[in-house]
């Protein structure tokens, strides 16, 4: 599976460091590093929805506090 | 607002907007040859003799801004018809000497140079004087003067000789493309070659972007560059010029202080010294003119080069554009190691004028954002900033080693540093050299839209705005 996080301006300050950081981790703690393709981005054209995060093809909108929850529906399990 | 410097600037950027303006819609050649006349109109000079001088040298800056003479690898170019052919005769004196008594021109002359003639007035022997200029300095009536020529005298690495027809000719082999003399010539007869015609076809080719993704890339500098708007509304502008997105070169300039500072260490143990790699001035110098401290150089990317590296590596299709305030850059963009990486480099000159091409006002815009790097990626853009990122980047990875940094502002400094390097490491006094072939900086580039003392204050400030605090929370997002 190929995950982009959006590292462009807008979504950086609204907070992708944090979502890349707790993102890694949770692919860690859950066994997934080799299952699961880690990237980055710089801009998906969807700023107002920020921070983006695609997940094949589909762009997700995920803050820093809901890393997990996102990571729970569209991640776990899938990969 | 004032936007440009001078007016020679003015001009330029006028034959800039003019082309750029005919050719999003596909220049043809008719467009071309009347862009002189539509700047020059009438019958009235108003810079030179008649207005068929003025046009003909505006075709030959037509010329230029469509990229020049391809098959001269140099970005420099003399336009020798604007050459204004000015004295070149070094320190010489002038009516205003009066003949006086105390003779300090003479006495501070160690070469023996001056003599007095039966008036007393002084005499300059040009086969025995170095041009030191002390004699200049110590008359009171200030009746010597240097009439050097002032792209001579922008040109510290002296790489501008006179052509036998008396115009300015550049040495390709030694020039570093600082652009140096393109500011300084007061007749604008040196200019740098413009890709914006490149610029724009893949803006154009784009097709909104769906085609393929034009990303730009900005140097720190350019925080200093737009005071008659913010720098989020040149964004917005950048934006509806085309660009996909805009990232900082700071970004790059983070990424290469944790690269240079690993690497500081092994070529200290093992040479002694190391030199930085970002100005590409600075590294093409030490390469015509101390070939044999290339080893000494950083292996490191530039900023700009490894931005676009990485930015090609998530979308490979992508094309690059770098818009900083630097000629030299447009020479780097050449190189075999960098050319896969960017595909065009333009400069805040040219920017402002792909602007005014689409009659965007940036300053009427709303603010987008801009904020990918750290303090220390942005302060870069000044001299001594590199040197600070690469000893905070040594202490961000826990490294127990000591930059001691040797900051040359200048490419005079950087060659007086480069000669102790030369003579032995030892006498260098410190173990990195931070080479800035720009007086402070790049935010002193050829290619800004201002120079102002006031440049490196707004580059800290800008610096001090950036979300990330640490070199590696910036660089975290790239990994």
């Amino acid at each position: 599976m190929r995950i982009s996080v959006c590292i462009g301006s807008s979504c950086h300050i609204k907070g992708s460091r944090q979502v890349v950081t707790g993102l890694k981790k949770l692919i860690e703690d859950n066994g997934l590093a080799d299952r699961v393709d880690l990237g980055g981005a710089f801009c998906m054209g969807q700023c107002q929805k920020g921070v983006c995060v695609m997940v094949d093809d589909v762009v997700h909108s995920v803050t820093p506090e809901t890393v997990e929850a996102f990571f729970n529906d569209h991640v776990k399990g899938k990969a | 607002m004032r936007k440009f410097d001078t007016k020679v600037q003015y001009l330029k950027y006028k034959v800039l907007r003019e082309v750029a303006r005919r050719a999003w819609d596909g220049l043809t050649p008719e467009e071309v040859l009347e862009i002189p006349k539509v700047i020059v109109p009438g019958k009235t000079p108003t810079m030179r003799c008649c207005v068929y001088k003025e046009r003909a040298i505006l075709g030959e800056r037509v010329k230029l801004a469509m990229g020049g003479n391809r098959a001269n690898p140099n970005i420099i170019e003399v336009i020798d018809i604007a050459c204004d052919e000015c004295p070149a005769a070094g320190y010489e004196v002038t009516g205003s000497c009066r003949g006086c008594l105390a003779n300090r021109c003479e006495d501070v002359c160690k070469r023996k140079a001056i003599s007095f003639d039966h008036q007393h007035v002084a005499h300059i022997d040009k086969s025995k004087c170095v041009e030191c200029g002390q004699c200049a300095k110590v008359c009171p009536f200030g009746a010597i003067v240097n009439r050097k020529r002032p792209c001579q005298l922008a040109c510290k690495i002296k790489a501008i000789d006179i052509s036998p027809d008396g115009a300015a000719a550049i040495n390709d082999e030694k020039c570093i493309q600082c652009g140096a003399c393109v500011y300084q010539c007061p007749f604008g007869a040196i200019q740098d070659k413009s890709f914006i015609m490149d610029v724009i076809s893949m803006l154009v080719g784009s097709q909104g972007n769906t085609a393929y993704k034009v990303y730009a890339i900005v140097a720190p500098a350019f925080s200093s560059q737009f005071s008659h708007a913010k720098v989020g509304q040149a964004i917005t502008g950048m934006k509806q010029l085309g660009f996909h997105t805009v990232i900082e070169a700071a970004l790059g300039a983070d990424l290469v202080a944790m690269t240079e500072s690993q690497e500081l260490v092994e070529k200290v143990a093992e040479k002694g010294a190391m030199t930085s790699s970002c100005c590409p001035a600075f590294v093409r110098y030490i390469r015509t003119a101390f070939p044999e401290l290339a080893d000494f150089v950083s292996h490191n990317l530039s900023p700009m080069a490894a931005l676009a590296k990485y930015i090609k590596s998530t979308d490979p299709t992508s094309k690059v554009v770098f818009i900083g305030p630097c000629t030299a850059k447009k020479a780097e963009r050449q190189l075999d190691t960098v050319k896969d990486y960017v595909d065009a480099v333009m400069t805040f000159e040219e920017l402002q004028a792909l602007f005014d091409s689409r009659d965007i006002e940036i300053s009427d815009l709303p603010e987008d954002v801009l904020d990918n790097a750290s303090y220390f990626g942005r302060i870069f853009a000044r001299v001594g900033g590199l040197s600070e990122a690469v000893a905070q980047a040594l202490k961000e990875q826990g490294i127990d080693f000591e930059a001691r940094p040797v900051v040359c502002s200048g490419i005079e400094e950087c060659r007086m540093a480069l000669l102790k390097l030369s003579k032995n490491p030892k006498i260098l006094g410190g173990n990195f050299i931070e080479g800035m072939a720009c007086l402070g900086g790049c935010i002193n580039g050829a290619g800004c839209l201002t120079h102002g003392d006031k440049n490196a204050a707004a580059v800290d400030r800008y610096g001090r705005e950036a979300v990330e605090k640490t070199i590696s929370d910036a660089v975290s997002m790239l990994q």
